[in-house]
């Protein structure tokens, strides 16, 4: 991108394409700050597919059948396709994503909190499915109409994919509750859990997230964070009852005039201390993307090579 | 950090036939050593559900672009041309299969 001088035309033209919602595509004129939210969020995003393999693949090799073996290796594989999608994404704007991968190693790029709890045992899988990743469905449906047209098409392409990651995890609990009662006990047991924690995964409470006024402006984003928890909220309590667990919240209750399930007050503290690096599996989930990262920089190294002598030896 | 550059795999864009009879259609990019470890990747990352039948694969380099800056003067001279469309004449609705 050469240094051109921001013209008025250039800022009309933005100002125009967010206003008659259309999209903003990569070679277009966009203001920096847009620029900079759009590739933190980007990555943001990516990186928490990536890490999003580690809590789930821990159980691949002790995975109870072999179906269940490969539903489980189809959607770690999924996660990492998902993560790839959006770095695709993220390069559209001039990031590389080397350098967003070290940055994530570093500790200079954050990802969902939600992936530094521990998974303890396979029901994990099934809730993690069905609450975490329709946590994530609920945040990712509106970002398919998001104003930034590769990162809007990458999340069209994931929802289409969450959907299987939803149902297996549920299918999967089922399974659980028509077993024994221990079986019962785990699934509650993972539930207790990982309900509080999807809650968080919208982030902080309204008037506390100071940059979602701006992304709402600029069509980044196209529900608030309350807004989209409590979509969640209502989605999961119908959900929980067919399962047959209950939700750790005895402040549960259904509220006839908002039309809408009241919750508990959040522990914020919590997700301000895992954010911050002070969560259960924080610094595990880094220590293997580097250990991957450094590990195959050999195989990198040596498909570069082998590229470049083929391309010698044709020329 | 230029030696990390260096090893660094290039980008390439991919397009993908969904089906016979379809154009093929740009689905994002990805990075990749050469073209044929790009034309295996394209087909791990973007085709796990069948969504093609054929796949290519461009270095994004080799990929010239209309600006959107000279998109005035670019597109512009189409724009005055309305006899171009079938609409700009009129026919009576007596005509028929016109």
């Amino acid at each position: 991108m050469t240094a051109t001088s921001i013209t008025d035309t250039d800022e009309k033209a933005f100002t125009e394409t967010i206003a008659k919602d259309q999209r903003v595509e990569p070679r277009d004129w966009m203001p920096e700050g847009y620029r900079r939210t759009m590739i933190r969020q980007i990555a943001q995003h990516a990186h928490s597919e990536i890490i999003g393999m580690q809590p789930e693949g821990e159980w691949i090799t002790r995975a109870p059948s072999l179906r269940r073996k490969a539903i489980l290796l189809a959607k770690v594989q999924d996660e990492a396709g998902h993560g790839l999608y959006l770095y695709s994404a993220a390069e559209t704007l001039g990031a590389d994503r080397g350098d967003l991968t070290r940055r994530l190693i570093e500790g200079r790029q954050k990802y969902s909190s939600i992936f530094n709890y521990p998974t303890l045992s396979f029901a994990d899988v099934g809730v993690i499915g069905w609450l975490v990743d329709g946590a994530a469905i609920c945040n990712q449906v509106p970002l398919c109409r998001s104003s930034y047209g590769p990162y809007a098409r990458a999340m069209i392409r994931i929802c289409k994919e969450e959907s299987f990651h939803q149902r297996q995890g549920y299918e999967l609990l089922m399974t659980m509750m028509r077993g024994t009662p221990a079986q019962r006990e785990m699934v509650q047991d993972a539930v207790n859990r990982w309900w509080w924690p999807s809650l968080m995964m919208f982030g902080p409470p309204d008037d506390q997230s100071p940059n979602s006024a701006q992304s709402m402006a600029w069509k980044i984003k196209r529900h608030s964070n309350d807004e989209l928890r409590q979509r969640f909220v209502d989605m999961s309590v119908p959900q929980a009852e067919a399962l047959g667990v209950t939700l750790p919240d005895p402040e549960l209750r259904w509220n006839d005039e908002r039309g809408h399930w009241d919750f508990g007050p959040i522990d914020w503290s919590e997700l301000k201390r895992v954010i911050s690096g002070d969560g259960p599996c924080n610094a595990l989930r880094i220590e293997n993307r580097r250990r991957a990262d450094e590990e195959g920089a050999w195989v990198r190294e040596a498909a570069a090579a082998h590229a470049r002598r083929r391309q010698e030896a044709g020329a | 950090m230029t030696d990390e550059i260096k090893h660094e795999w290039p980008l390439f864009e991919v397009f993908v036939r969904a089906k016979r009879g379809l154009n093929h259609v740009h689905v994002g990019s990805l990075r990749a050593a050469d073209h044929e470890m790009a034309l295996h990747h394209a087909r791990d990352l973007y085709t796990r559900r069948n969504e093609g039948v054929s796949i290519w694969v461009v270095r994004s380099d080799d990929v010239a672009s209309s600006s959107p800056e000279e998109k005035e003067a670019f597109f512009a001279p189409s724009g005055d041309k309305v006899y171009r469309h079938p609409t700009y004449y009129s026919i009576p609705d007596s005509v028929p299969h016109i």
